[in-house]
């Protein structure tokens, strides 16, 4: 791991040592990126700065590694019994030199400490740390299992994004692409050059949000806010991944930012609001039942199957099956129309507090979730043949704002 | 303060029951101390079969082998079996033998306590592991899935093996806080007369340390284990935001037993590197004081630099600046104790039989994770090591190749002590080689998964981390295989073997070699006078 120092590491060697290292471990499998020794290239000012102390502090302790043990290992030759050395009968250093040199190798060390690693490190934490001067915008990110949720506070922009790696892939029943386990549907897409401001917490347990060529990795806690910042300084796709072992699909949690040139971003701004504008204008037609189920089949698809697997049956005791399930069972409404208490429509809703079932009134529109509920309500066997409208939840939201 | 007046070659009838009753009963430090090493030994093979499944499934990307659910537990439960069960027993073991001997006492001070310590582990560890099983026939979902640290609010929401898991700390707690209180009764009170604190072996005073930081943290833990288990079960909010706790309260009461758990786990190591370097130097120890008071300074460093474990929630400016100095400070006194390990070796009359082999095995590798850990404290450069496989390759290089690896020093410097034969050398050295190397092979692409930006605990990765992956379960299965060659070892020389004189290796120094190998029931009948 000493030579981490080497940067270029990765050009003229990489090839011949890939395939040294593949043949040695007999990695057949298919084609990977680059093999890479230190961090990915940088793309913001946090990231170059953490790649620089980095390279600093692999040097001096490669140094130090090196110092120490040269005189260790020199001594292993020099003093042995089988060369015929007598031992020597000190305990501690005698005399004003002895002690000099005993007490050098300590001065050095505090230098480095507290100088030479310790002055950038500070350096680096302070500017780390801060994340309101001259923010551009601000972008806010709420860990939920197994998915990251985005939210434009500036132009009301908010969806969720989920691991778009086909299962498949994961099962080894089909070839593995190319970003394997590193796509998602819906990446955040955030504009070059502009100091973004970033807020974390997360719906249920703690995640971390981390995409290495930005050098950031922040805590999403539930009930908290915590911040970061990225000011991307090239354009491109960016892809990290939850840090925080947060329950079973901990390794599926990918981080995909798109980084584009200021106009393309307002532009996808626009497309963003219109295309939000339909879908809550959707909400005040009546929908046809076939339409709700095909909407409904593909929410759950990315929603809910992680936990309640494609056929309902869930992974029990953790993850409770759907399929015949005494909640989504219950009647839609209450006569008067409201919701009823542990209800199927309200689990949806609200959640379960202290169980992974997290509340989803804040994350899908009304179309999703009359389209998600009317859709399990008709599948996995379950046949109790009602439907929800788009604009009874509508209502429902409405009522609980009251 | 009784000491036996019997004159040597008078010994008393040594009476115990046969068979399995005098294991169960047994109140000999020498007795307990052996089954501490085997239980230790049993649960090193638990804790690495458990990891080697892990690797096999991270041989290559893709889910070959299990459910996501299930590599949870095993990365998990390998944790909390490798600490509590097979790490920590094994420094008790090495106290139970070793410190009545090497002080001049004839047991441990509290001999039906020691007992009790010992018998308390079989359970816990039971308790640990019966959800793999309970799983197997439908109930529950297996053992805790959170990591062995417990992180709250993941253990809030999950299954009963957290609720297991707690009980298991719980327990292992009293035992080892048991353990301590013995460990200090004894040093404080019935070392040889002459024999002042400052004449004490540092193996001694590496564990007092230990001791009294065990003492200090455990309760911590166990406080904190037990608002978990009030928040999973009675209605309590201490790590629920939503009913005014906070999930980070935890992290803090966490590590703050969690960093000084690492020391604990060292401390016993350090403290018998020194025997065994001055032994093969033939050279006394360089240092003593020095490193008496590193063992202080460390201990005394290790309850106030806690949160460095978590540097990534979000800290203010000041405390992320505090705890990265006050980390870093650490350096200080951990160079002390290298300084003195090198300057020992320097100018003596060196021989390598395979506890020399180790020691010095363990210093280089040892200080790979010392350097590591320097620049794991700076706060910027941690936020891309943190989480990532950087930091599971660096406390590997703390926790095998620092204690374990300390351990089989002693194991393989003690063993003639223990059963009156010598071990095989030939073996031992094929076994060292094949631990380092393969070690080695295991941990290094490790370090570079984690820069190239792999996070830990999770089962199945992207493509660019396939190679490095491959190499290091290669590496994990020779490193897991070659310890049977440890094994047998132990077992042949348990069995038979070439005797072993009173002072099994010709440069050793210190009460303990006085006596015979094996020593007599009780072990220091007439204490010793230390001039």
């Amino acid at each position: 791991m000493l030579d981490a120092v080497d940067l270029e590491a990765e050009k003229p060697r990489g090839p011949r040592l890939r395939g040294l290292l593949t043949l040695a471990a007999l990695a057949s499998g298919p084609a990977g990126a680059e093999i890479r020794f230190n961090f990915p290239e940088p793309v913001t000012p946090i990231a170059r700065e953490t790649l620089a102390i980095h390279n600093e502090f692999m040097l001096i302790i490669t140094v130090l590694f090196v110092a120490v043990f040269a005189i260790m290992i020199y001594s292993m030759i020099r003093h042995r019994k089988s060369v015929g050395h007598e031992p020597v009968k000190f305990s501690g250093p005698r005399g004003a030199a002895q002690w000099f040199w005993a007490l050098v190798p300590f001065a050095i060390l505090l230098f480095i400490d507290f100088v030479l690693m310790g002055i950038p490190a500070v350096k680096a934490i302070v500017e780390m740390e801060d994340t309101k001067t001259r923010a551009d915008m601000v972008l806010k990110v709420t860990g939920m299992q197994w998915k990251w949720q985005y939210e434009y506070p500036d132009s009301g922009i908010r969806f969720v994004s989920t691991m778009s790696t086909p299962r498949d892939q994961i099962t080894n029943a089909e070839a593995k692409g190319e970003h394997y386990l590193l796509e998602v549907d819906n990446p955040v897409v955030l504009p070059v050059n502009k100091k973004v401001r970033i807020l974390l917490t997360s719906t249920d347990v703690i995640h971390t949000w981390w995409v290495p060529q930005f050098g950031v990795k922040r805590d999403a806690i539930p009930g908290f806010l915590r911040e970061t910042w990225v000011k991307i300084e090239k354009p491109g796709t960016y892809r990290g991944q939850c840090a925080e072992l947060c329950g079973k699909d901990h390794g599926f949690m990918p981080v995909v930012v798109h980084a584009v040139p200021e106009p393309e971003y307002l532009a996808w701004v626009e497309q963003q609001k219109a295309a939000a504008q339909a879908a809550a204008s959707g909400a005040d037609r009546a929908w046809s039942r076939d339409e709700l189920m095909a909407a409904g089949q593909d929410v759950y698809s990315k929603q809910c199957v992680a936990c309640h697997q494609p056929n309902g049956q869930g992974l029990p005791p953790a993850f409770p099956p759907l399929a015949g399930s005494k909640v989504v069972g219950t009647p839609l409404l209450a006569p008067d129309g409201r919701a009823v208490k542990d209800s199927h429509v309200d689990r949806v809703l609200n959640g379960k507090p202290g169980t992974a079932m997290m509340a989803y009134r804040n994350t899908l529109s009304d179309v999703e979730l009359a389209a998600v509920i009317t859709y399990e309500r008709n599948s996995f066997g379950n046949t109790l043949g009602d439907m929800i409208q788009p604009a009874q939840i509508k209502a429902l939201r409405q009522e609980a704002k009251q | 303060m009784s000491i036996a007046t019997t004159v040597h070659g008078e010994h008393p009838a040594e009476h115990y029951p046969g068979g399995l009753l005098r294991w169960l009963t047994t109140t000999n430090h020498k007795d307990i101390g052996t089954m501490y090493l085997l239980f230790s030994l049993v649960m090193f093979f638990v804790g690495g079969l458990m990891i080697l499944l892990v690797r096999a499934e991270l041989f290559q990307p893709g889910l070959q082998l299990m459910k996501p659910e299930f590599f949870n537990q095993l990365i998990g439960v390998h944790a909390l079996v490798m600490i509590f069960a097979a790490l920590m027993p094994a420094a008790t073991g090495f106290a139970n033998w070793m410190i009545p001997l090497m002080i001049g006492a004839p047991d441990m001070a509290l001999p039906r306590l020691n007992n009790w310590g010992f018998w308390l582990l079989p359970p816990a560890a039971t308790l640990l592991t019966l959800p793999f099983v309970l799983a197997l026939f439908g109930v529950g979902d297996g053992a805790i899935a959170t990591g062995w640290t417990f992180y709250a609010p993941l253990s809030v929401q999950g299954g009963l093996g957290v609720d297991f898991a707690i009980l298991a700390v719980h327990i292992l707690g009293i035992s080892s806080i048991m353990g301590s209180i013995n460990i200090i009764v004894t040093i404080f009170n019935m070392r040889a007369p002459g024999m002042t604190m400052m004449k004490l072996p540092l193996f001694a005073w590496g564990w007092l340390i230990t001791a009294f930081l065990l003492i200090a943290t455990l309760p911590v833990l166990a406080g904190a284990v037990t608002m978990l288990l009030t928040d999973r079960h009675f209605g309590t909010h201490f790590f629920d935001a939503a009913g005014g706790g906070d999930p980070i309260l935890f992290q803090h009461l966490f590590w703050f037993f969690g960093h000084p758990e690492v020391y604990i786990l060292l401390l016993p190591v350090w403290g018998l590197m020194p025997h065994v370097l001055a032994t093969f130097s033939r050279k006394p120890t360089y240092g003593y004081t020095a490193q008496v008071y590193g063992f202080i300074a460390i201990g005394l460093l290790s309850v106030i630099v806690w949160a460095h474990h978590f540097f990534t929630v979000g800290m203010p400016v000041p405390a992320l600046i505090y705890f990265m100095f006050s980390t870093m400070a650490i350096s200080v006194p951990l160079a002390v104790l290298f300084f003195c390990w090198i300057a020992t070796m320097w100018k003596g009359s060196m021989t390598f039989e395979t506890p020399m082999l180790f020691a010095v095995g363990f210093i280089v590798l040892f200080g790979i994770a010392g350097l590591t850990g320097l620049v794991l404290a700076d706060v910027a450069a941690d936020a891309q090591y943190h989480h990532s496989y950087f930091v599971v390759a660096h406390f590997h290089y703390a926790l095998f190749a620092g204690g374990i690896m300390g351990v089989m020093t002693g194991v393989y410097y003690w063993l003639p002590k223990w059963t009156g034969h010598m071990y095989s050398e030939r073996l031992g050295k094929l076994h060292f080689w094949l631990t380092v190397v393969s070690f080695n092979l295991t941990f290094i692409p490790q370090f570079f998964l984690g820069l190239a930006g792999m996070p830990r605990r999770i089962p199945d990765y992207a493509l660019q981390f396939a190679e490095f992956n491959a190499i290091s379960t290669v590496g994990a299965f020779i490193l897991g295989i070659s310890q049977l060659l440890f094994a047998w070892n132990i077992w042949s020389c348990v069995r038979g073997g070439p005797k072993a004189e009173a002072r099994a290796w010709e440069g050793a120094e210190g009460l303990e070699w006085e006596l015979s190998s094996p020593p007599p029931h009780h072990s220091w009948e007439t204490q010793p006078v230390v001039k």
